[in-house]
């Protein structure tokens, strides 16, 4: 059963949860897709704040950053390049939606059910509430080094790639 | 509390699953595309606070993923750019020429 005791990460929980899940339905459902996007963003800044309130200050900044600013504001590039007036009204395939309806639903009751039965060893307390930063920067420079550098030839290779992409072809 | 966490993950990437299946306009499929990788970014820092062992592997693993979430919002903006430009629509039916 769930055992409800209120405290301050309780709540904060509850509304980010609600803004969270208020937003990805909205992105689904609205039919502007500027709306979507404007929506789309309250969802990630509501992840923004769970990070917060995980302690993972860093990656909450770096998520306002990289989402907020510059995912968002490179999807509504995407809309105004392509069809800005889109309206997301398309030809309704009841047989398809219903199927995706299904999977989509069943996969989260298989996982809801496996997080109510999996039972999780209690949590060690989280030794990394302060200079999180430096600890991070550290893991990145030596244990991480080599994916860290991968990371940006990938970095470097994509957006070189989308710029090749999305150049006007001379002629 | 880690258990709220991931419910609340699940819940994010099945809407996301769901707008990917049964959305015509690619802007929208790339939409839930990262709202699923968000789903799998939370999953990501609830285990490395509440998990067995409390590290901060979760938050590293969590900047790659943002990192690949950029680069992969950036390559599918400029294909669907291109695409935009040699077929007028963003409507993913119409871009069939492989099952021809």
């Amino acid at each position: 059963m769930l055992h409800l005791d209120i405290t301050g990460e309780f709540v904060a929980f509850f509304l980010l949860s609600v803004v969270m899940i208020t937003g990805a339905v909205l992105t689904i459902s609205l039919t502007k897709v500027v709306h979507m996007v404007v929506s789309l963003a309250a969802v990630f800044l509501g992840l923004a704040g769970m990070f917060v309130l995980l302690q993972a200050e860093f990656v909450a900044f770096v998520q306002v950053l990289i989402y907020t600013g510059a995912i968002s504001i490179l999807m509504i590039f995407g809309i105004m390049m392509t069809e800005h007036r889109a309206e997301g009204t398309d030809p309704v395939k009841p047989l398809h939606e219903t199927l995706a309806a299904v999977a989509a639903l069943s996969l989260f009751g298989l996982l809801f059910f496996a997080i109510r039965a999996s039972d999780f060893p209690e949590p060690a307390p989280f030794p990394f509430g302060e200079d999180q930063t430096l600890e991070i920067g550290k893991l990145l420079y030596t244990g991480y080094l080599i994916p860290f550098e991968l990371l940006s030839v990938l970095l470097t290779v994509a957006f070189i790639g989308a710029i090749a992409l999305a150049r006007k072809e001379a002629g | 509390m880690l258990s709220s966490y991931l419910t609340l993950a699940a819940i994010l990437f099945c809407i996301g699953l769901y707008g990917a299946l049964v959305k015509r306009n690619a802007v929208v499929v790339l939409f839930s595309i990262e709202l699923m990788l968000n789903a799998v970014n939370l999953n990501l820092i609830a285990f490395a606070k509440y998990g067995a062992a409390p590290s901060l592997t979760g938050h590293i693993f969590t900047l790659f993923t943002i990192s690949v979430a950029a680069a992969e919002a950036a390559v599918g903006v400029a294909v669907l750019i291109a695409l935009f430009r040699s077929r007028g629509t963003v409507n993913i039916d119409e871009f069939d020429e492989m099952r021809r």
